[in-house]
Parts: structure tokens; C-alpha cells; sequence
């Protein structure tokens, strides 16, 4: 049996699939008896997914002018 | 504000289309693509050259060689992950100049130890303090708390370079895996520490910002 310790640390093999099945079906039974290890599981994906969410800025005016300068530049140049 | 999700322009174009406009000198897909990848360019180089100027010009550097490449692109790999070489390797190339390694090319210092506070467990392992419910628990809530990606934000910047490398490239820009041990010139050992260590970090910041009282 696992413990809640080995489960943080082979949380990320889970989650990548980089674990061999026993292992794998360790770490199900395990979570299938310990709700604080499922729902530290769950945090983990949660963050996983809110860091696939982070805002974007669009560059600003200034350097978005160079650049498209830079590339008005390139553009001359025969191909 | 984008997010890697939202490449819908991208949609009708594949990206050999895209790539076949801007080498027709389609000024309105430059200025697309421009809007898309600077800021996520400039999101990778930060940890990898360690100050916000030298971050800054390798980017410019990468404009120019991703010019420069255009035509030999192959779609061998997306176009974002190809633009992601060219800035490592405009990275890596500056750093050799300088006489420095990049933060993720040694194995560095490596952190050691668990990443949960060994006194959150029972002797038995077991826990002891165990990880609090943050009231919300799914990403879509999470982000409409502005406060939550502010946290987010800040950890990420405080991670260790090679960590903050390694979590930007797989959950921030959702590459695979096998794709930013590639990139990153790491072992699958050392990549899944790397992202292990980072993801426990940011998953504990939104706990102590989020948690409800023990």
C-alpha cells in the first residue's frame, strides 16, 4: 500500500502516464480509500489547467512597429 | 487577453498556409503572428537568459532568424514549436557567447528533499495536515478569480529558471512532453523532476492563498 507521502511525490508520473501499470494500479487503489489524496490529485490538475489559462498581452504598438518594420525590410530582400 | 487555446484564427490556416502568406509578404499575417508569439516568446526567454533586457533582445534576435527560416520550414514539428527551437537556440547561442551555460543545460543544483513539508504526514506517511478545499475547484472558476492567476503569475516567476523552463513549455504552452525534453535537452528523469517540483509549488501557493481554514 502506498503512502499519502508517496503519493505527492508520483503524482506528476501519474498524471504524464510515465508510470508501469503496478504502480499504476497502486496508486488507484490508494486513492479509491483516501479522499485527501483524490482531492489533492484533483488541485494538481486543477492547477495544471488554470496555468493553461494565464492571459496573453498582445505586444505593444512600439514593438509591434519595429517588428513589422523588420519585416517590411525582409520582404526587399529578394527571395 | 488570449490563451493558448484560443488560436482560432489559426483554425482555416494550417500552418503551412500561414507560413506560405507571410512568405507572399502578407503584412496582416506578420502582424497575427506577431501578436500571437511575442508575448509567449518573451514568456519562455525570461527564464532561460535571467534578465528582462537580455529576454528582449533574444527575442528580436528570434524574429529575425524565424525571417530568416521561414522558408525552410518543413511542418515537421507546429510552427510554434519550431519558433520555440529557434529562440533556444538563439538563447543557447548568446549564453556561449557570454561564456554561461543556459539555467537547464547542467543538471544545476539540484533541489532535494520531499515536496510536501514532511510535518504535513503521520510518521506513517499518512497525512496528517491534509491538503484544505479551496471553495472553488475547477479551472474556470479559478480563472475568473483575477486574484488566482496573479498568484499563478508570481510563483511561476519566483520558480527556479530550469523548473519555471520546464512547467511554462508543458502546462502553460501545452507542448508534450516528449517534445520540451527535446527542447530543453533534458532526460525524461529530469524533465518529470522539474515539472514535479514546480506544479507542487504553484498547487501549494493556491492552497495557502485559496485554502479554507484547517
Amino acid at each position: 500500500m502506498l503512502t499519502c507521502q508517496q503519493v505527492t511525490e508520483l503524482v506528476t508520473r501519474y498524471l504524464e502516464g510515465q508510470m508501469e501499470w503496478r504502480q499504476r494500479v497502486a496508486f488507484w487503489c490508494h486513492l479509491a480509500v483516501c479522499p485527501h489524496c483524490r482531492r489533492y490529485v484533483r488541485q494538481m490538475r486543477v492547477t495544471i489547467a488554470t496555468l493553461g489559462k494565464l492571459p496573453e498581452e498582445p505586444p505593444p504598438p512600439q514593438e509591434r512597429k519595429a517588428l513589422l518594420e523588420h519585416y517590411r525590410a525582409w520582404s526587399q530582400k529578394p527571395e | 487577453m488570449r490563451t493558448h487555446g484560443d488560436t482560432a484564427w489559426l483554425g482555416s490556416d494550417s500552418d503551412q498556409e500561414l507560413v506560405q502568406r507571410l512568405l507572399r509578404r502578407d503584412e496582416a499575417a506578420f502582424v497575427r503572428l506577431v501578436d500571437t508569439y511575442h508575448f509567449r516568446l518573451l514568456r519562455l526567454a525570461l527564464p532561460l537568459v535571467g534578465s528582462r533586457s537580455v529576454a528582449e533582445e533574444t527575442v528580436q534576435d528570434t524574429w529575425l532568424a524565424i525571417l530568416d527560416g521561414l522558408a525552410g520550414f518543413e511542418g515537421r514539428c507546429s510552427l510554434k514549436t519550431w519558433m520555440f527551437h529557434i529562440l533556444l537556440n538563439r538563447a543557447r547561442s548568446r549564453a556561449a557567447k557570454e561564456g554561461r551555460s543556459l539555467p537547464f543545460s547542467a543538471l544545476g543544483p539540484a533541489e532535494e528533499g520531499p515536496v510536501e513539508e514532511p510535518e504535513r504526514f503521520t510518521a506513517a506517511g499518512m497525512w496528517a495536515v491534509p491538503p484544505s478545499p479551496w471553495g472553488v475547484e475547477s479551472p474556470e472558476a479559478l480563472v475568473l478569480r483575477g486574484e488566482a492567476m496573479e498568484c499563478i503569475e508570481e510563483v511561476l516567476a519566483q520558480l527556479p529558471a530550469n523548473q519555471r523552463a520546464v512547467v511554462t513549455l508543458r502546462d502553460v504552452e501545452g507542448l508534450a512532453a516528449e517534445e520540451v525534453r527535446e527542447l530543453l535537452q533534458l532526460s525524461e528523469s529530469n524533465q518529470r523532476v522539474l515539472l514535479h517540483r514546480g506544479r507542487a509549488k504553484l498547487r501549494r501557493a493556491l492552497e495557502e492563498r485559496f485554502g479554507e481554514a484547517r
